[in-house]
């Protein structure tokens, strides 16, 4: 096996997340999928670091995760303080910013 | 695995391993957008984030498979079924569609994007592969080789990083922290208000408690049979988890009114005693 196919399996995984964030109406599902594509990203990120044999790769992954840890307590605080306010974790309830 | 990682391809085993993982990878994924309720989602892609973590331990990143376990599915994943346990487990997706036929346009566009990404990487020249065995054994080790990138050339980088995990994490407790602007009323207090107000003065009905189970959730009756929604309390109502067993009351209702009335038409009817007989055997077996 090609190790390119780790890039293959990553791009599926990454379409399938955007699919997702266009799809799901549920904003707690949408932020999952956000989730997954950048999975998909430190996936590739990884394999492109075996590909040239350096860690730099590694390295942008690790900062990608630190990234997504701070991206997911914020949106998650919103979706609960929306919640709050709402009563619903739907996105199509949120179109306005006032209540 | 480490010490050679082929250039031009991998051993049999990682190409088992990656057929195997990443077909249940890819269906975890769907899985994580097709399943109605955001529990399931979540679970599905826990377990994707899991065999991610395999595949970056076989592509050399032993720091990153342990970090993504630890904080992908450990802490992310945990955060998200947190707060869906906030929001409600029970509150399904609605299907309905607003946007017309904005499925399919999404599926749509999905497949188109998957299709160019697909062929960027088709027709980029990614044969030769490196391998990570030199990277990782010049300072002895994975951890070693990260840990002495991040903390010279990519440091600035590090700290700006620290800032913003406490940026974050202030802004989290900002948005969640709700300030109580009034004083919790007391019970005499709430008391005088219902007076005042003269809508619901005594104490709740209770619900309708059958012999069947321990039924808090079965409303009780009103007279004419109807469930009345006032004896099931608020959380069970909004949820709408009420065992609602009037219909059976109604239907074991009219079985009976019908097999008293089979019982009284006797006399009416010139049905003769055996025949009868021979009907209410039939009833009671069928019950």
């Amino acid at each position: 096996m090609n190790p390119v196919n780790y890039l293959y399996l990553s791009a599926l995984l990454f379409t399938i997340g955007a699919a997702g964030v266009l799809i799901r109406r549920n904003a707690i599902v949408v932020f999952m999928c956000v989730e997954l594509m950048l999975n998909a990203c430190n996936l590739a990120f990884v394999t492109f670091s075996r590909m040239h044999g350096n860690l730099d790769g590694q390295i942008v992954a690790f900062f990608t995760m630190v990234v997504a840890a701070a991206e997911v307590v914020v949106g998650l605080a919103i979706i609960v303080s929306v919640f709050r306010a709402r009563h619903s974790a739907s996105v199509d309830d949120a179109s306005l910013m006032k209540l | 695995m480490s010490a050679h990682l082929a250039a031009y391809a991998t051993s049999t085993g990682e190409a088992v391993q990656f057929w195997v993982l990443g077909t249940v990878a890819v269906i975890g994924a769907l899985c994580t957008i097709l399943m109605r309720r955001a529990v399931h989602s979540a679970l599905c892609l826990a377990g994707t984030m899991i065999i991610l973590a395999v595949f970056y331990l076989a592509n050399g990143a032993y720091f990153l498979g342990v970090v993504q376990i630890v904080v992908y599915t450990g802490a992310i994943m945990m955060l998200f079924l947190f707060v869906v346990m906030l929001v409600g487990v029970t509150a399904a997706d609605s299907l309905k569609e607003t946007i017309k036929g904005q499925r399919w346009w999404a599926v749509a566009c999905g497949l188109g994007f998957g299709i160019l990404l697909s062929a960027g990487i088709g027709n980029a020249s990614l044969t030769e592969f490196a391998g990570l065995g030199a990277a990782n054994g010049a300072r002895g080790g994975n951890v070693e080789g990260l840990a002495a990138l991040i903390f010279t050339k990519y440091v600035f980088a590090f700290e700006i990083t620290g800032a913003l995990l406490i940026t974050a994490s202030v802004g989290a407790m900002v948005l969640t922290h709700r300030e109580r602007t009034e004083r919790a009323r007391t019970q005499r207090e709430l008391a005088e208000q219902r007076v005042r107000e003269g809508k619901h003065v005594p104490p709740l009905p209770a619900p309708g408690v059958y012999a069947r189970h321990n039924a808090v959730d079965v409303p009780g009756l009103l007279p004419d049979g109807t469930p009345a929604e006032l004896t099931v309390m608020g959380t069970l109502r909004k949820r709408g988890q009420i065992r609602d067993v009037s219909a059976e009351a109604m239907a074991d209702l009219k079985a009976l009114e019908q097999r008293s009335e089979e019982r009284l038409g006797r006399d009416r009817d010139a049905r003769d005693q055996d025949a009868f007989g021979r009907d209410r055997d039939e009833e009671e077996a069928n019950r």
